[in-house]
């Protein structure tokens, strides 16, 4: 693979020069240096035309006047729009190239996912409108129930959980509400070391004691400590499958039936499952609820590019205990929420509710369109090449930088190398810096902790074998230079908008509320920073 | 006054019915720059092995276990404005909480200096 621009055809970006030419603007080039809303923004602008003449404040609210103006900063249209445009261009994203996150599945939004659900009668329908006038909608949160229940092997799904943390409460109140019903009180949840941190603070929120199960050498769950602490106050375990070492928990049925065998519940943690869907079907392994990040496997918008969903499938077991509402078709074809006027049709046990109406729509026509444009052979496809380019990441690097579980087999979507043998004073921390420098967003550090120096890499199927190439030299180089005790690493990134910032003092003494004064409120200057 | 030591990197220093407790410079090490400190509650009542304390890093946040069941006596308020303690001062000015020991034996269960010595060549 060579690199872009690598016979030279067109020039080049040159950094070099710009690392010694300064500027009387501050900005180089078309990058922009950016000031805070406040400091761009003065008091006595104004970005609407207000008819202060017109507006005699309404009758018995005048007691609420404000006396002095808000400090807001006054800033134009033009000049709103340009902020934000800017910031956005000193972003990275999906959009812009890899983004090799471990656990989190960050791949690929299919354009033809934002065409559907901008339909009118999908974007535009009220969740207070008449359901005789929203059966489409209603048939897409049907079909895409469907298909969850079919890929996973579960009898019920509830769909109104909106993110994978959500969707682990919705679990644990459904696990709950069983043992109410069934008149019995047990207040331990296990969780090993290998599964997602969200796991044990779900517990904890939820009412639970958290205990932990260790891992194996293996970085699996270790069965016989989990059997060993399963008692009659064990309300269940969650379980992370793939785990977050990005191993599959091969004795998933064995635990499953260790657990259901002295009363307890078993919670899949789903957010790894873009590595098995169309491959496994967690029912098949005894699971009785997992969530399942439509934001992840499914593909629809991420973090801060869309609200997360993550409706929960259930087990038999605990179908009963679901949270409203329902999607369901009457005798004669029509679709109707149950809600808790009408939960005697078959929800009576329903646990109560997660959100105020039925879930993120927007969310369900993205991911029954992207369910539908694949298939079920597509879907199984998206696991095998998602598993391949793990794999292909681990084998090519694992030379380099020890891979600490690669002993035991091939790795699922997530390929873990630990910074074990870099040189004296070099750590994973250089390694991510150093890849914004190549130009990538880096992997996850420093997680799980099982591994020291955790460098977690999840190339999702999104990326074609070229694009892997390019990232393996990328990582490759900045390993030898790791190695090699190469200091320049120590202060990358050298390219990017802002030099290495001080983590350790954003995170003792953060500042986070504009007082109005840049020196007083501790804003580095643009040297202390290390600005080209 | 003795000092033990914790295979969850804890130190414990018991000076008649009082034990206080920190985590090992071993510890502060593998964990980077200390940004915040979550103490316990003077008064608590404790368990041994009970998590109850939080060390923030800029890698991790993590658990710090009671070596010993007891009483919380005391916590290190200067950890407030000044986490980095446990960085510097990880045995002796970075000092987490004071407990009173409500049972003494559990003490044998813990390593001494030299133990814990191997025991982290053993890691």
């Amino acid at each position: 693979m060579s690199a872009p621009n690598a016979a030279g055809w067109r020039p080049s970006l040159g950094q070099a020069e710009r690392a010694e030419n300064t500027t009387s603007s501050g900005d180089y080039g078309l990058i922009l240096e950016e000031g805070l809303s406040f400091e761009l923004g003065a008091a006595d602008k104004c970005g609407v035309d207000i008819d202060y003449a017109d507006r005699s404040p309404i009758e018995g609210l005048a007691r609420f006047l404000r006396s002095e103006a808000p400090a807001l900063p006054g800033l134009t249209e033009p000049e709103v729009v340009r902020h934000y445009t800017r910031l956005s261009r000193q972003n990275y994203a999906i959009d812009l190239g890899p983004f090799p996150l471990g656990s989190c599945t960050m791949k690929h939004n299919p354009r033809l996912n934002e065409k559907m659900a901008r339909l009118p009668g999908f974007a535009d329908v009220h969740p207070m409108q008449p359901q005789t006038t929203v059966q489409g909608a209603l048939e897409v949160i049907e079909q895409l129930a469907d298909w969850l229940m079919k890929l996973t092997g579960m009898a019920s799904v509830a769909m109104s959980p909106k993110a994978g943390a959500h969707g682990e409460l919705c679990g644990l109140l459904c696990i709950r509400a069983a043992l109410d019903a069934r008149g019995e009180t047990r207040d331990v949840v296990l969780v090993p070391e290998s599964a997602h941190g969200t796991n044990p603070a779900t517990a904890a929120f939820a009412g639970f004691k958290v205990e932990t199960i260790p891992a194996t050498p293996a970085g699996r769950v270790d069965v016989e400590a989990l059997k060993a602490k399963l008692a009659p106050n064990v309300a269940g375990v969650m379980i992370t499958n793939p785990n977050t070492c990005g191993l599959f928990e091969p004795d998933m049925r064995e635990i499953a039936d260790a657990v259901h065998a002295a009363g307890g519940y078993v919670y899949c943690d789903g957010a790894n499952f873009n590595a098995i869907v169309g491959k496994v079907r967690p029912g098949d392994l005894g699971v009785d609820a997992m969530h399942i990040n439509l934001h992840k496997t499914f593909s629809t918008p991420h973090g801060g590019g869309g609200p997360g969903a993550g409706p929960v499938v259930l087990s038999e077991a605990l179908a009963p205990f679901a949270p409203l509402p329902f999607v369901t078709r009457g005798a004669d074809g029509s679709l109707r929420l149950v809600e808790e006027e009408n939960a005697g049709e078959g929800h009576a046990q329903a646990f109560g509710r997660m959100v105020a109406f039925h879930g993120q729509m927007g969310m369900f026509t993205r991911a029954l369109t992207y369910i539908l444009s694949h298939g079920a052979d597509g879907l199984r496809q998206v696991a095998e090449d998602a598993v391949l380019n793990a794999n292909y990441v681990l084998r090519a690097c694992d030379d380099l930088l020890p891979a600490p579980f690669a002993a035991s087999g091939p790795c699922m979507h997530e390929a873990l190398f630990s910074d074990a043998g870099l040189a004296e004073g070099f750590t994973t921390l250089d390694i991510a810096k150093g890849l914004i420098d190549e130009g990538f967003h880096p992997m996850t550090v420093y997680f799980p902790l099982v591994v020291k120096g955790a460098m977690l890499v999840e190339p999702t199927e999104t990326e074609s074998k070229a694009g892997l190439d390019r990232f393996i030299t990328s990582l490759r180089s900045l390993a030898e230079r790791a190695k090699a005790g190469d200091e320049s690493l120590h202060s990358a990134p050298h390219f990017a908008p802002r030099r290495r910032l001080d983590e350790t003092l954003a995170a003792r003494k953060p500042v986070l509320v504009w007082r109005g004064d840049a020196a007083a409120a501790g804003t580095p200057s643009r040297s202390e920073v290390g600005g080209r | 006054m003795t000092r033990y030591f914790s295979e969850d990197h804890e130190w414990i220093e018991v000076e008649g019915d009082l034990g206080t407790v920190g985590i090992t410079d071993y510890a502060q090490g593998q964990l980077g720059d200390i940004t915040f400190v979550d103490l316990p509650a003077e008064g608590a009542t404790v368990a041994k092995g009970d998590s109850v304390s939080v060390v923030d890093s800029v890698k991790a946040a993590s658990d710090v276990y009671t070596p010993v069941s007891g009483t919380i006596a005391e916590v290190n308020a200067a950890l407030e404005d000044q986490p980095e303690l446990v960085n510097t001062e990880a045995e002796t000015g970075g000092w987490l909480f004071r407990v009173t020991l409500g049972d003494a034996s559990e003490l044998g269960a813990l390593m001494d200096e030299a133990a814990y010595q191997a025991y982290l060549e053993s890691l």
